[in-house]
């Protein structure tokens, strides 16, 4: 693992944004003056004339790239997903979700591992926010392979997207020569039979860790990345639960409404097993280094064994 | 067309205001009534628009910022052909395609869906943006009232289409005065509106009575003039225009009248000529 590569999704985002630029040209790429930290400064240095900065002002920002999308052309919409999700909430909703409009929203510094900026920048509450906006689809990508694709499907797909990237180098666990992304499936990363593991973004890598070290101690975990968090892939979810009797989610989001909470939809009427939430527990994050706060609100490895163990105990 | 058959439509216009928000029993008619003839003059003289074919590419578009005013865009749709006029009273019931505020999806001839106010003029600022960007001719319209200048996403949109010089671009403030809880004085002022817009590299045209075909027409003409920056047309309307009981009424903002009310307001939109 000492070799494993480390990559920001912002940063698969924004390299992503160039590749897909070199192929189309019917759409443009909107910020609103975080184009280096969001990354689609790599964009508007490739493409200066298919960039525009709507400066600080993200309820504007998603209300054009919605006039824009009316016109039938894409907008893929930037800025942290605090401000995408939280602060433009009812623009997301109401400009681009009712009207269901080609916009593609990269929000990126996603959940605690923005990291020293502290509680007003770490957004663990957008998954939540997004989900509940009819046909709007929902992505947490896991990785920078992952990411890569994501960009792509959101471009083909029609409708609003939301993809939620993040700020801090995470593994690169998918293998860019097989991986092959399919919008609202998720994906066994592991195959196992005592306790089922759902994780999204940087928690299926730790997931995968916490299966590995596990799996020392004789328990046989399943674990799958559910990349698309809406539509939700209930029937996998299921069909895992079904057969390991157990689960346990992660996410670097609040327990409430995220992740975890579409597990429980999905479980709820025909698969009522025992479930374990691991995820930020309704509290405000704080600054400090992005993987100490990891550490310390248990969004690790160690958290995920410990989730594993109260819901098997 | 000659503005005495504008002025004709506009009366209709009025008439099917009043019809859609009666059968509603809600509804804004306070606002829709004093726009009537900018809805009118943009429908029948101003716009490229084709009834047959409301999803034309090179149309040009419009956006009714101010969502509320939704009877008397319908009202003008219908009076246009996108759609049957006798859908105009079931605006606001269940199963209509007539919603309390624009949906693009439900309204043939809806460009954009609004209702939250602040928000049309960003959509409008992007379908400028969007002509600019991939060389299309089309034009941008987009109509808020003077309320609505107190969000502050106007000014976000006006400050990108100032900045790039958007001259594709017409913003028409409804100014008249009044909005739900009061006078806007009373409430919390845009004033000066004009100036502000200035300020926002707009080209200003302030249209002393908007209420008035031939000075709607000579502000229109007037943006088509305007190169390297958006315009914006203040017009001062008066809210409830054409029936005597509702013009400059605060309570008419968005109150349907009863079925005595009604006869009356039909009867005066017929003698008034």
């Amino acid at each position: 693992m000492a070799d494993v590569q480390k990559i920001a999704t912002r940063v698969s985002y924004g390299e992503a944004l160039v590749e897909l630029g070199a192929q189309h040209d019917d759409f443009v790429v909107l910020d609103a003056d975080l184009a280096a930290a969001t990354q689609t400064g790599k964009f508007k240095a490739a493409y200066p004339d298919r960039f525009y900065n709507v400066g600080i002002a993200e309820g504007h920002l998603m209300s054009m790239a919605a006039g824009i999308a009316t016109t039938g052309h894409v907008a893929f919409a930037s800025t942290f997903a605090m401000f995408a999700a939280g602060r433009a909430f009812e623009q997301v909703r109401n400009s681009i979700g009712y009207p269901h409009l080609n916009v593609k929203i990269g929000a990126t510094h996603a959940g605690i591992s923005v990291g020293e900026d502290g509680a007003t920048h770490q957004c663990n509450e957008d998954i939540a926010l997004m989900r509940t906006i009819p046909g709007m689809t929902v992505i947490v990508p896991a990785d920078d392979v992952e990411a890569r694709a994501v960009v792509r499907a959101a471009y083909e797909l029609e409708g609003p997207v939301y993809m939620r990237f993040g700020r801090l180098a995470t593994p690169v666990i998918n293998d860019p020569e097989t991986y092959s992304f399919e919008l609202g499936r998720g994906m066994v990363m592991r195959e196992g039979t005592d306790v089922t593991i759902v994780a999204c973004g940087l928690m299926v890598g730790r997931a995968l860790e916490a299966a590995e070290q596990l799996a020392g101690e004789g328990i046989s975990a399943e674990v799958i990345n559910i990349h698309t968090i809406k539509p939700f892939d209930d029937e996998l979810v299921i069909k895992s639960a079904s057969k390991t009797g157990h689960v346990v989610t992660c996410e670097e989001h609040s327990v409430i409404g995220g992740l975890g909470a579409a597990v429980l939809d999905a479980l709820a009427p025909t698969c009522p097993v025992p479930v374990r939430k691991l995820g930020v527990n309704d509290v405000f994050g704080e600054s400090g280094p992005a993987v100490d706060l990891l550490d310390k609100y248990g969004l690790n490895a160690e958290g995920v064994i410990k989730a594993v163990r109260e819901v098997l105990a | 067309m000659h503005d005495e058959e504008l002025v004709q439509i506009a009366r209709e216009v009025r008439r099917g205001i009043l019809e859609g928000v009666h059968a509603a029993k809600s509804g804004h008619p306070g606002g829709s009534l004093g726009a009537a003839e900018i809805f009118t003059y943009l429908y029948f003289e101003e716009m490229n628009i084709d009834p047959k074919n409301p999803r034309m590419s090179e149309r040009d578009r419009f956006v009714l910022s101010k969502g509320h005013c939704a009877p008397g865009l319908y009202a003008t749709l219908a009076h246009r052909g996108f759609f049957p006029k006798e859908d105009l009273v079931t605006l606001r019931h269940i199963g209509s395609h007539l919603q309390g505020h624009p949906n693009m999806n439900d309204t043939p001839g809806v460009d954009m869906s609004t209702g939250s106010l602040g928000q049309g003029i960003s959509a409008a600022v992007g379908m400028a943006l969007a002509a600019k960007h991939w060389g299309d001719s089309y034009r941008t319209y987009a109509l808020l009232g003077d309320g609505e200048l107190e969000e502050g996403q106007v000014w976000e949109a006006a400050m990108f289409a100032g900045n790039h010089g958007l001259d594709n671009l017409v913003v028409i403030v409804d100014h008249n005065g009044l909005q739900i809880d009061g006078t806007i004085e009373e409430v919390n002022s845009a004033m000066p509106i004009a100036d502000k817009f200035r300020a926002f590299k707009f080209h200003v045209i302030e249209l002393a009575d908007g209420n008035d075909m031939a000075q709607v027409r000579a502000a229109f003409a007037q943006a088509r003039t305007v190169s390297g920056s958006p315009v914006c047309i203040v017009a001062n309307t008066v809210k409830g225009k054409g029936v005597s009981f509702m013009e400059n009424q605060v309570g008419w903002h968005g109150k349907a009248p009863n079925d005595e009310q009604y006869e009356q307001a039909m009867a005066e939109l017929v003698q008034e000529v």
